[in-house]
């Protein structure tokens, strides 16, 4: 039996930078990991869906556009009504300290600032995905 | 009724279970087998990276023909040879899709399988199928192996192909060709599309010795054009078959394929564990190497303990008859 860790990677929001996502996703599968990548401009109905018909076993938000503070809660708040909790939700981007903390605090996984190595990310999602 | 997506969930998990090979996996196929799945049908969609498939599933499955009917899509790229991981990007091609409730989408890595479809995908699809898709879209990377898999594991095999494609039309004759029910030439909206329609017009003329001719079909995936003429030639390949008989005696010998491939992939398991254990293959190794034994007589030792082994059931099997 050869257990796979899958993820969905996706970026919602309007802003069209998808250079740093890619990067992640192309470290995730050079550590191993199946990377599904949904792309941009997801919404959180979008995100949930796809990772329920994925079966992923977390989801990895990359957001810049400054709207985490809505996009995260939105998509747990899916995750939660489709019974879709057991799904890590992480995420990255352009994210100040105090709202990183009020997000990690309200229920959602690690929020990766800029400067974080990719394989801080990768020993994050292998260590909570066991 | 139970709401819709504990039913995709249900299926979600289904597929994982058989990717992985997770305990309970033989018993739940076992039960997809005995679901009733008649009225399905299987469409391969194959063809080089960067051809347009995805995007031309995106659009056949939004195809008018369609409308409403239960579709499920499997997406099957190769992982890494390497580390085992895997970058599956087809979804972002099929986003008019997304919120469509009838539609169902699963990335799948090919795993371990060398070049080949994953050995789960033909699992996978009758899964889909028991769940209740009645059309179904495996998109493939149309490279060596994973060519002739598409074909046992589909109804109609769509080759999807561009106009750039003539430039290694020499190369393609090997294998991508015969397999064709369709071909799409994609990307029609760039030049070369209808001198390259010619080409492989052409090189079907050689070898037009089928009841069925592959129909070309020149379509524009990103913008759909002439995708509701590529719809329309796979549903007539697919009354082709069914009324030729030949739907039934291909799916006939693709279970036939599948029994004999799980009952090899089982005897193979059991010599490892029961006739021949690595230690033991080690050591008649070593004994090769160092000029001590030749392999043939070593094979010959297993293959008449085998045999003898068999000889005993026979004998087993004939009393038990005899006595019913
Ligand atoms: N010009 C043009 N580009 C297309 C067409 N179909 C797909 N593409 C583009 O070709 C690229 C690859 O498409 P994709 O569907 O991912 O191909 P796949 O790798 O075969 O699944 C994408 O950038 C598409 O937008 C087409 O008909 N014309
Ligand atoms: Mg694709």
């Amino acid at each position: 039996m050869d257990k796979k860790i899958r993820i969905l990677l996706a970026k919602p929001g309007l802003d069209g930078h998808d250079r740093g996502i890619k990067v992640i996703a192309n470290a995730l599968r050079d550590a191993g990991i199946e990377v599904i990548y949904a792309g941009l401009r997801q919404t959180p109905e979008s995100i949930t869906e796809a990772a329920i018909q994925e079966d992923v076993d977390a989801i990895g938000l990359s957001i810049l556009s400054g709207a985490h503070m809505t996009i995260f809660p939105a998509v747990k708040a899916k995750l939660h009504e489709s019974g879709a909790d057991d799904i890590l939700l992480f995420g990255g981007g352009i994210i100040p300290d105090e709202d990183k903390v009020a997000l990690e605090s309200s229920g959602i996984g690690r929020i990766f600032t800029p400067g974080t190595t990719t394989q801080t990310i990768i020993d994050y999602i292998k260590s909570s995905i066991a | 009724m139970r709401p819709q997506s504990d039913k995709t969930r249900e299926l979600a998990r289904a597929i994982t279970q058989i990717e992985n090979r997770g305990a309970g996996y033989e018993a739940a196929m076992a039960q997809f087998y005995r679901t009733p799945r008649s009225g399905s049908y299987r469409v391969g969609i194959t063809g080089p990276p960067g051809a347009g498939k995805s995007s031309l599933v995106d659009k056949i499955a939004l195809n008018s023909r369609y409308f409403g009917d239960e579709i499920g899509i499997v997406a099957v790229d190769p992982s890494s040879p390497f580390t085992g991981g895997a970058l599956l990007g087809d979804r972002v091609r099929m986003r008019d899709l997304a919120g469509k409730k009838n539609i169902f989408i699963r990335s799948m890595a090919s795993r371990g399988s060398m070049g080949g479809l994953a050995s789960a995908t033909k699992d996978v699809l009758v899964a889909v199928e028991a769940f209740g898709k009645r059309i179904i879209l495996l998109e493939t990377v149309g490279v060596g192996q994973v060519e002739l898999d598409v074909v046992d594991a589909c109804d109609t095999v769509v080759v999807v192909l561009t106009p750039e494609s003539g430039d290694s039309i020499q190369a393609m004759k090997s294998g991508i060709i015969e397999i064709a029910d369709v071909f799409a030439i994609n990307k029609s909206d760039r030049e070369g599309a209808d001198f390259f329609a010619m080409e492989l017009s052409a090189m079907l003329d050689l070898k037009d010795d089928r009841l069925w001719r592959p129909p070309i079909v020149k379509t524009v995936a990103s913008t759909g054009d002439g995708v509701d003429e590529l719809v329309r030639q796979i549903e007539a390949h697919r009354e082709y078959i069914v009324k030729s008989g030949l739907f039934a005696s291909h799916r006939i010998e693709q279970i036939e394929r599948r029994i004999r491939e799980t009952i090899l992939e089982n005897i193979g398991n059991m010599i490892d564990r029961e006739i021949l254990p690595q230690a033991e293959l080690r050591a008649a190794a070593e004994q090769v190497f160092s000029g001590d034994m030749d392999p043939y007589s070593f094979i010959g030792g297993q293959i008449k303990m085998i045999t003898s082994s068999l000889d005993n059931y026979k004998l087993f099997i004939g009393n038990s008859k005899g006595n019913r």
